[in-house]
């Protein structure tokens, strides 16, 4: 695996409102349905809620609502991908999990400038794929800045 | 040393505390047989790791969670096999949980230790001698907490022996005694632990704080001035914050009270500050007893479960409409009556936020009354269910400033629930901190007022709610003949004992009568007469007159609950000036050009409520104040009176005292006394003039 990752490296996809992101496959946990979903009050809008994890209680982010996108409209169920931070467990709500792709890192590209703002805040680069663009996610950066939003 | 110890008289306390308890080990291995005890404890301690003690707690954890869990699937099948086995293995768990958590159970003295040592090094080389007073060092806490507190108290103490006490020479050019002194305690209260780090020094210079905040551009100048005194000593917790003018090897270099804060956030505490000029800072530091298991009500509302830690729970109360315990309305406010006393009431739902636009049943609820230091409110709630045991576990990061919750938990069922955080409430709701502050540690304040019953006109005006007012201050009722009523100017007047006397409505809802016999209050003093216009006077009652809510409201000081019922207490003050736009020019002519300024000093909050409005109304620019401490605080800060009203038996310095104290100040040795007692013992009267009262008065002449 480490050697690997000097030239190539491992990505979980997921689709967020039509567009694909890659996030780095060390990084994930785990992928999950999220159930039972508790409501936080007075939070920000991009907290989905806390749920139960096999005992963990996990932070749920709606990424829709983290990249300022639509909420999704209605049929497909979400998914979430599980991912820890400073010691604590979180949850990205995207709408669909994808395959896992292996990609060089010599093939990564800088965040092209005209890149939607939106979307430059939590990208730490680009790949070209086969006809579209795969946003490589900065999960520090996702989360981050979630709490900065939040205490704003 | 031997000076030393001389000057430093040893912490009698915190000294037989280390004497007699802490098997350290050190200390046990060595006692030999000198005596039998101490060996006969050191046989019966083994040390263990902490690590082992943690995972203990851990373990102990899950199994409660476990438990939570079977009881919950027992619960749903009726007649279960498993009820009395679970039953046995909840109440092991249970005594197992208290047996860990008492392990991890230590006196804070433990993290106290040091600090005499520290104080006696600082006291040499400050050139101060410094007095350490440790209270309630047995007060236990978790060790957890303990090891995180340690540091920051270490850190305060400092602070206090370097910034906060003066030089001697300087202490007794302030009539301080030479030796300053630095207190520390800690007391138990709910489930929390309350240390206050105090001194008797100089105070914080809050002009100083504001100049320093300034320029270090933490907040612009207009801002600054908005801001409260209280809110200013709080910037002193912002990171790189000194108003030291010179560093010192002790402190003075800004690093520290951040720190001190940031280690205090970090185990779900608070911290707060008070000084007073010229007579010392104190910090009060509010954390958890422990970070692991509490006791929590399950409550819900808006559909959604909340956890209230039971230790903030006093009781409940269930509301209906036309119950006994019925939510009531003054003005916006909700409240309940609950034992004769007005329970302010506060919507989870609208905390909250969850708060739909079907907003119907407001009267029918659950009312969990929750304490908070001396504040008591009441949470309303839509269903209560049972309560359980909760592991609390630390909100995320990302939730953290949500004010309202102090953590969550998984429950037996397995989903997800928010601990409610009464402080949190009670700081976002604003309950009068000032009002809290003014309760804290005067109980006997609030049992002298109990004492006290006064007698009360009650009377309608208006509206359905009734009105009160204290009789002493009621001149005569009248009933006159609606046709005596004539209009002079679009004023109503009536000619009464051959003088005109002006009619003013309580309030605009009070229609004047035209025919029949219209009820009236009639006020006076010696020269002038008003009739206050009524629509019913109802009754004469003797109760106690705790103002519970306070109005903003002109004409109203606030309401209290008399006979039962929630009752608005009016402000003759207010009306005096409209009968007669010179009523108080009048009082003032005679009284000389200026307002006279006049600091009234009286324990009890009830006889400065009544009092104050009297003397406004006589053309007196009235200060308050509830002890004669604070009394005395504000006379050295410059601030200059006419004349002092004293109360003379006052927990604390008491009037005689004080009134001593001011003499002894040069620059306030001839401002004129007036000691007010409530009860008057004749011997007493000698007494005052010893003391150099003007004159004394019981209050009950002042009033009339």
């Amino acid at each position: 695996m480490s050697a690997m990752s000097e030239n190539v490296v491992e990505y979980v996809t997921a689709m967020i409102g039509g567009q694909l992101f890659g996030l780095p496959i060390s990084r994930v946990q785990d992928v999950f349905v999220p159930e039972r979903l508790t409501r936080v009050p007075l939070a920000g809008p991009d907290i989905a809620g806390l749920l139960n994890l096999r005992g963990r209680i996990v932070t749920v982010i709606d990424m829709r609502r983290r990249l300022d996108l639509p909420a999704q409209q209605g049929g497909g169920r979400p998914m979430a991908v599980g991912v820890e931070h400073k010691g604590e467990s979180h949850g990205l709500l995207i709408d669909e999990i994808g395959e896992v792709l292996k990609l060089p890192a010599a093939s990564r590209e800088d965040n092209p400038v005209n890149l939607d703002e939106r979307l430059a805040r939590v990208s730490a680069g680009v790949h070209r794929l086969d006809g579209r663009l795969l946003v490589i996610l900065d999960v520090e950066r996702v989360l981050d800045a979630g709490a900065l939003a939040v205490a704003a | 040393m031997s000076a030393r110890s001389e000057r430093l008289r040893a912490p009698t306390a915190a000294e037989a505390w280390a004497a007699s308890s802490a098997p350290s080990p050190e200390r046990t291995e060595g006692a030999g047989g000198d005596d039998d005890r101490p060996d006969k404890v050191a046989n019966q301690s083994i040390r263990v790791h902490v690590d082992t003690l943690e995972h203990l707690m851990t373990m102990v954890s899950e199994l409660v969670l476990t438990r939570n869990q079977l009881i919950e699937i027992v619960r749903r099948h009726e007649d279960s096999e498993f009820k009395s086995p679970l039953q046995r293995l909840s109440n092991v768990t249970a005594e197992l949980q208290e047996g860990v958590l008492k392990t991890r159970m230590q006196p804070i003295g433990n993290a106290w230790q040091k600090l005499p040592r520290i104080v006696r090094d600082l006291s040499t080389e400050l050139d101060k001698p410094i007095e350490l007073e440790m209270h309630g060092a047995d007060t236990e806490l978790d060790r957890q907490v303990l090891d995180l507190i340690k540091d920051p108290l270490t850190h305060m103490v400092r602070n206090a022996a370097d910034h906060g006490l003066e030089m001697p020479a300087e202490r007794l050019a302030a009539g301080k005694p030479e030796r300053g002194t630095i207190r520390l305690s800690a007391r138990h209260e709910g489930g929390h632990i309350i240390i206050e780090v105090a001194d008797d020094g100089r105070g914080l210079a809050t002009e100083r704080i504001r100049a320093k905040a300034v320029a270090s551009g933490l907040a612009s100048e207009a801002e600054i001035d908005k801001l409260s005194d209280a809110q200013i000593l709080k910037f002193i917790f912002a990171p790189g914050f000194s108003t030291a003018e010179r560093v010192t090897s002790v402190s003075g270099r800004g690093v520290g009270m951040d720190v001190v804060r940031a280690n205090i956030d970090q185990i779900g505490g608070t911290v707060d500050v008070k000084s007073v000029s010229g007579r010392g800072t104190s910090f009060v530091i509010k954390i958890p007893l422990t970070l692991a298991i509490v006791s929590a009500l399950l409550v819900e509302a808006a559909g959604e479960r909340f956890a209230i830690p039971q230790l903030a729970v006093v009781e409940l109360v269930r509301a209906r409409s036309h119950s006994e315990h019925r939510i009531e309305r003054i003005k916006d406010a909700a409240v309940l009556r609950l034992r004769n006393k007005l329970l302010p009431l506060v919507r989870l739902k609208t905390l909250l936020k969850l708060d739909r636009e079907d907003e119907g049943d407001s009267e029918n609820g659950f009312i969990v009354v929750t304490q908070v230091g001396s504040q008591t409110f009441g949470l309303v709630v839509d269903g209560v269910f049972h309560t359980e045991e909760i592991v609390v576990k630390p909100m995320s990061s990302k939730l953290r400033n949500i004010p309202m919750f102090s953590g969550n938990t998984i429950l037996g069922d397995g989903s997800v629930i928010l601990i409610i955080d009464p402080n949190g409430i009670v700081q976002t709701i604003g309950m009068v901190a000032g009002r809290q502050a003014a309760e804290e540690g005067r109980d006997v304040e609030r049992q002298a007022a109990e004492a006290a019953t006064e007698s009360l006109l009650i009377f309608r005006a208006g509206s359905p709610q009734p009105k009160a007012v204290p009789l002493s201050l009621v001149t005569r009722l009248e009933e006159i003949d609606a046709k005596k009523i004539e209009l002079s100017n679009g004023r109503p007047l009536t000619q009464y004992r051959g003088q005109l006397m002006p009619l003013i409505p309580v309030n605009d809802e009070v229609r004047i009568k035209d025919s029949g016999a219209q009820p009236l209050l009639v006020f006076s003093d010696e020269r002038r007469t008003m009739g206050l216009v009524v629509d019913e006077i109802v009754d004469i009652v003797e109760d106690r007159l705790d103002i519970e809510v306070a109005s903003e409201r002109p004409g109203f000081i606030g309401s209290a609950v008399i006979k039962g019922q929630a009752t608005e207490i009016i402000d003759i003050a207010h009306y005096l000036p409209l009968a007669f736009d010179d009523w108080r020019n009048w009082k003032e002519r005679q009284g000389g050009q200026r307002t006279r300024s006049l600091l009234l000093v009286d324990d009890a909050a009830f006889f400065r409520n009544l009092l104050a409005p009297v003397l406004k109304a006589a053309g007196y620019a009235v200060t308050t104040v509830a002890a004669a401490e604070d009394a005395l605080a504000l006379l050295q800060s410059g601030q200059r009176f006419d004349v002092i009203i004293t109360d003379i038996v006052m927990p604390g310095m008491d009037g005689f005292q004080f009134v001593s104290a001011v003499r002894a100040d040069p620059r306030t040795a001839d401002v004129p006394i007036i000691a007010s007692p409530r009860s008057c013992p004749r011997r007493r009267w000698s007494a005052g003039n010893r003391w150099g009262c003007t004159t004394m008065w019981p209050s009950s002449i002042v009033r009339a």
